[in-house]
């Protein structure tokens, strides 16, 4: 079975760590902030200005000049600071922010990145994305691992024009976990009851499946 | 104090000297922290040819959108933008120019306007569509592109409060690109919630030195809130 948006948050929530800042974009992304171990303390950065995003608020808490970077009303959590987007993006450029999760449209065996950008489509704009890819060392990518008529977004070369290039080495799809090593996607996990056949068959970028390759279980 | 008292008490004082073709820099993260008094104030002047530097450009009737409605906006730059009707049809039709700019890129460009600073280096855009005409120069074995700052004919800004000397502190996540404006305008106009007498504001906390701002005004505002989310 594919994994479920909430299983592939799961999943990705795996890869957090006790003390780490993240950023997590709209869409599955946001949604690892609901797995987070209580046993960690994570800060969460939200590149309009905040890190230490909250909980959303009560009706009681609502205030319009709290918003996360999906423009949705939020707290902030102690220990939080509040900074202008300059700062913002020192944080995310410089380097500092220790895991980024986005999704995209596209991957390809490179590590290049399409998430922004159909051409023919209205072209609404990057926001911060491209800021985070090209800022970031560890960024996971999450995505379905093809579209709804079954073409494959882990290409041999992005078709759609690029976000950052050169700059992803993980990738959770809803059927695997994989890495980009050397030109190709590495098959690190599978999906439960997901065959590593139907996964080779769903790349069309090249890969190779490692000799430890897992199953996930939730 | 009478040099640098940068009150004025009118919003047609405080937009004194806009006029058509200019550049317009505004604070704002979509409608949070945006200077909505200021916005309408330049619809009521009617001034168009304008170019508008801002992270996005409001909604159908409010924030930026509003000077949509009777095209005053010849350019828009920005990183996010078409929450609003009335844009998507003038971007299609070609009635208006839009420059897509990383968000951070637009941040630094309005910091490094403010800084003196001419353009600066980053690896965001490398290698995508942003990237197209610009200087690369590789630094450690990295790529990276050219990029250049922004400055502007008027900075619109929303704090919270200010004091006469135009030190300005903003509220919560309404800060982000509302300083960074503030510092590149050729003439930066702060529109608060609330003007405090001067001491008021202790000097380590204040956000915007007064050195910045040149015209400081109180107002009322909406807030209007753009995706309200509580808790379930």
């Amino acid at each position: 079975m594919a994994l479920t948006r909430e299983q592939m948050a799961q999943r990705v929530a795996r890869e957090l760590k006790d003390g780490y800042y993240v950023n997590l974009g709209i869409g599955i992304p946001t949604l690892v902030a609901n797995y987070v171990p209580a046993d960690m303390d994570v800060m969460l950065q939200s590149e309009n200005g905040l890190l230490g995003m909250g909980e959303f608020p009560t009706e009681a808490q609502l205030d319009a000049d709290m918003i996360n970077a999906g423009k949705q009303t939020v707290t902030a959590r102690r220990g939080a600071s509040i900074f202008n987007s300059a700062e913002s993006f020192a944080m995310i450029r410089g380097g500092h922010v220790d895991l980024t999760v986005l999704g995209a449209f596209e991957v390809d065996v490179e590590g290049n990145i399409a998430s922004w950008m159909i051409p023919g489509k209205l072209v609404k704009g990057m926001g911060g994305a491209m800021d985070l890819v090209a800022g970031a060392d560890n960024i996971i990518v999450t995505m379905t691992h093809a579209s709804k008529d079954g073409e494959s977004k882990l290409l041999s070369r992005c078709s759609l024009p690029l976000t950052g290039a050169g700059c992803i080495r993980k990738v959770l799809t809803d059927l695997a976990y994989l890495e980009i090593e050397n030109g190709a996607f590495i098959l690190r996990e599978t999906a439960p009851g997901v065959s590593v056949e139907e996964i080779i068959e769903k790349t069309a970028g090249k890969l190779i499946v490692a000799d430890d390759v897992k199953e996930m279980t939730f | 104090m009478a040099g640098l008292d940068k009150r004025v008490a009118t919003y047609e004082e405080a937009l004194e000297g806009l006029t058509d073709n200019m550049t317009v820099l505004a604070g704002g993260f979509g409608l949070c922290g945006i200077p909505e008094n200021l916005i309408a104030e330049i619809k009521r002047r009617g001034v168009k040819g304008l170019t508008v530097v801002s992270n996005n450009c409001g909604v159908d009737g409010f924030g930026l959108g509003v000077l949509l409605e009777q095209h005053q906006i010849r350019k828009m730059v920005a990183s996010y933008v078409g929450e609003n009707a009335e844009f998507e049809r003038q971007l299609l039709s070609g009635e208006l120019e839009v420059e897509l700019t990383p968000q951070g890129t637009l941040a630094e460009k309005m910091r490094a306007g403010g800084a003196g600073i001419p353009a600066f280096y980053t690896a965001t855009g490398y290698g995508t569509p942003v990237a197209e005409g610009k200087e690369v120069r590789e630094f450690n074995g990295r790529k990276y592109i050219m990029e250049e700052a922004i400055t502007g004919d008027f900075a619109i800004v929303k704090g919270w409060k200010a004091d006469h000397y135009g030190n300005v502190v903003y509220r919560n996540t309404a800060q982000n690109f509302n300083p960074l404006a503030a510092t590149a305008g050729k003439i930066t106009v702060v529109e608060v919630e609330e003007i405090v007498e001067p001491g008021v504001l202790l000097p380590s906390e204040i956000h915007t030195p007064g050195i910045y701002v040149d015209r400081v005004i109180v107002g009322t505002f909406e807030k209007r809130i753009e995706k309200r989310t509580v808790k379930a």
